[in-house]
């Protein structure tokens, strides 16, 4: 224990301009890699990002395919969009239920006592949620290959739909991580996330067409964001049945542009909130 | 020279349909470099919230605060590079393994990747984790944890470190340990500001303790001082009948050294003596010729209560239910005075 202290200086770097560009790198990409240990580490997110996707593309695949007839198309075509939406959007949770439990470990405040960037932890958590749903993709995309479901555009629509997907379930990320800041519990967080998202993937375009369903419902659906995922993914994939009505709202009307700006409008308010956010918390 | 210095602290908390929480009301603090200061309080004196305050955690709603001269309000990006800080919650995380949660914390005090493997490997070593440095933390027992949180506060050389109570919760063998580390730490002039519940812990680690209660210092001064304000040992009694008090207390007033307190029930009975093995002696010899029975008797030294019955006028510790009774027998006798 002699020479506790004789710690080395912090290393300066060259320009501070350059160095803070490269600490802000340097922190996102250790906070990251931290959240891909704990994936390592905790195999019920492995499952639940791997399984659980596979198991949903399965049973609607062969529980439903037979009594939902969808005219000019096949209901292995039709749910595919809507399978991903829904586990995409239930992956973006993550952020929220880990920023609490992080709150109440503690480790925030180590975090905040650091010369880390403040933006880092945010960053590194919704970089994890990220990387999860994209393995949950690649997982879904290959089982729905086996069951029959094919990408009938191109093979650069078909990527630009998994990157629609993926950045409205980012963009989600940031407003659950916000959430799970403000509410400190990462029980009430699963709870309320799954009360509020269930019903929100169900009543939408995501499992039946929406003209089927009764009159109120058929309402939040055409206005459910979800919708608009499902039915921008479902376009870009090529999976839109031939026969489909003709869509009577502005936001499935043009479905992509509406995510699009969805995206923007959650990333512009709840980047900037959650990071005001984190500058203020503290476990106790 | 003055090294941290906190000055009319304040800190309101307004939990939902509840009173108002004074955590800090008008704190002052000053500690000089190289020495180490001991906040000593109970639970709920205010004593994390002063760490969290001079550690950018938490702003005070007024009052000021610097650190080697720099405002820890106003820059805590300035404060952060030049501070170490383990909390009585260690902050670890879990699922890392001792030397990743360190690497981790290196890199983000923006060590090379190199340098910081090399000193997470070295401070396992230090804090003797060798065994344990490849397991998840979620595994470690109480103490180990504590030892990688402390050891994360001394990744980067800190001009200043921040224990909060570091010992709290520990079994006795691990306590010993850490106050071996925090000794070697002292030992090479690092200024230290250490909270505690224990006036032992105060007196074996700190130049200099500050006594807080409800936000605020109510007494300040090296150990020796705090414990000679208090007096000495103390000769603490046990009867078998409540009916012998009142002798009993007039025979204790007599060979000890400050005024007896005597518990609610009557049985009880503890008084100041400046040579307490005698004031025993004597009192038992006393108590034999005036065929007083005793159940228990014995000396013991100053505790925390002690300090705080003499400058609060209440307990430390409302847990306990015998020092609650006995504090609320003195307020009693204060009253009829």
């Amino acid at each position: 224990m002699t020479s506790t202290l004789e710690a080395p200086e912090r290393a300066e770097t060259t320009a501070p301009e350059t160095s803070a560009l490269m600490n802000w790198l340097n922190d996102g990409w250790i906070t990251t890699r931290r959240n891909l240990i704990k994936i390592k580490r905790v195999p019920d997110i492995l499952v639940f990002t791997t399984l659980q996707p596979i198991m949903f593309v399965l049973l609607f695949t062969y529980v439903y395919a037979g009594v939902i007839n969808i005219p000019g198309s096949t209901y292995t075509e039709f749910i595919m969009a809507g399978i991903f939406a829904q586990t995409v959007v239930f992956g973006s949770t993550y952020s929220g239920s880990a920023m609490a439990q992080d709150l109440k470990d503690g480790i925030i405040d180590r975090f905040r006592t650091l010369p880390m960037s403040p933006s880092a932890v945010l960053i590194g958590r919704t970089n994890g949620d990220l990387l999860i749903n994209a393995t949950s993709m690649i997982v879904m995309m290959t089982t729905g290959f086996i069951v029959g479901w094919r990408v009938r555009s191109s093979l650069l629509e078909g990527l630009a739909a998994v990157g629609l997907l993926l950045l409205f379930a980012y963009a989600l990320s940031w407003v659950m991580a916000f959430l799970g800041m403000s509410v400190r519990s990462p029980e009430v967080i699963n709870n309320a996330s799954f009360l509020i998202l269930f019903p929100l993937t169900f009543i939408s375009n995501a499992f039946v067409p929406s003209d089927t369903l009764p009159g109120p419902l058929r309402v939040i659906a055409e206005f459910n964001p979800v919708s608009a995922l499902v039915l921008g993914a479902r376009q870009l994939f090529g999976n839109v049945p031939a026969q489909a009505p003709p869509e009577t709202v502005w936001t499935l009307q043009n479905p992509i542009l509406t995510v699009l700006i969805g995206v923007a409008i959650m990333l512009a308010i709840f980047v900037p909130l959650s990071i005001r956010k984190f500058e203020k918390i503290s476990t106790r | 020279m003055t090294f941290i210095e906190a000055c009319g602290l304040t800190k309101t908390y307004t939990p939902r349909g509840a009173e108002p929480v004074h955590a800090l009301d008008g704190l002052d603090l000053v500690v000089p470099q190289g020495t180490v200061t001991a906040l000593l309080g109970p639970n709920g004196a205010g004593k994390t919230t002063t760490v969290k305050v001079l550690t950018t955690l938490i702003r005070p709603d007024s009052g000021t605060a610097t650190i080697d001269g720099i405002n820890v309000i106003e820059h805590p990006e300035q404060i952060r590079p030049i501070i170490g800080v383990s909390g009585q919650y260690a902050a670890v995380d879990e699922n890392l393994t001792g030397f990743e949660n360190l690497d981790m914390v290196g890199r983000l005090y923006h060590l090379g990747a190199k340098q910081s493997r090399a000193r997470a490997t070295e401070l396992i070593k230090l804090f003797d984790l060798t065994e344990a440095q490849n397991r998840p933390v979620k595994g470690f027992s109480g103490g180990m944890r504590r030892r990688i949180d402390l050891a994360g506060a001394l990744v980067t050389r800190p001009r200043v470190l921040f224990l909060d109570e570091p010992t709290t919760g520990l079994d006795p063998r691990s306590r010993l340990g850490m106050w071996d580390i925090i000794t070697t730490l002292v030992g090479e002039g690092t200024t230290v500001l250490l909270t505690t519940q224990y006036l032992e812990e105060a007196d074996q680690l700190a130049d200099s303790i500050s006594v807080i209660d409800d936000g605020k210092v109510i007494a300040k001064g090296t150990s020796d001082e705090l414990k000679a304000s208090i007096g000495g040992q103390r000769v603490e009694l046990s009867l078998v009948s409540a009916d012998d008090s009142a002798t009993a207390l007039e025979i204790m007033t007599q060979f000890g050294s400050s005024e007896p307190i005597v518990t609610a029930d009557g049985r009880g009975l503890t008084v100041n003596a400046e040579d307490a093995p005698e004031a025993l002696q004597r009192i038992l010899a006393e108590f034999g010729s005036r065929g007083i029975r005793l159940f228990d008797a014995g000396m013991r030294r100053p505790t925390l209560d002690d300090v705080f019955l003499r400058l609060t006028g209440h307990m430390a510790s409302d847990e306990d239910g015998a020092s609650v009774s006995s504090s609320a027998k003195i307020e009693d006798r204060a009253g009829k005075k």
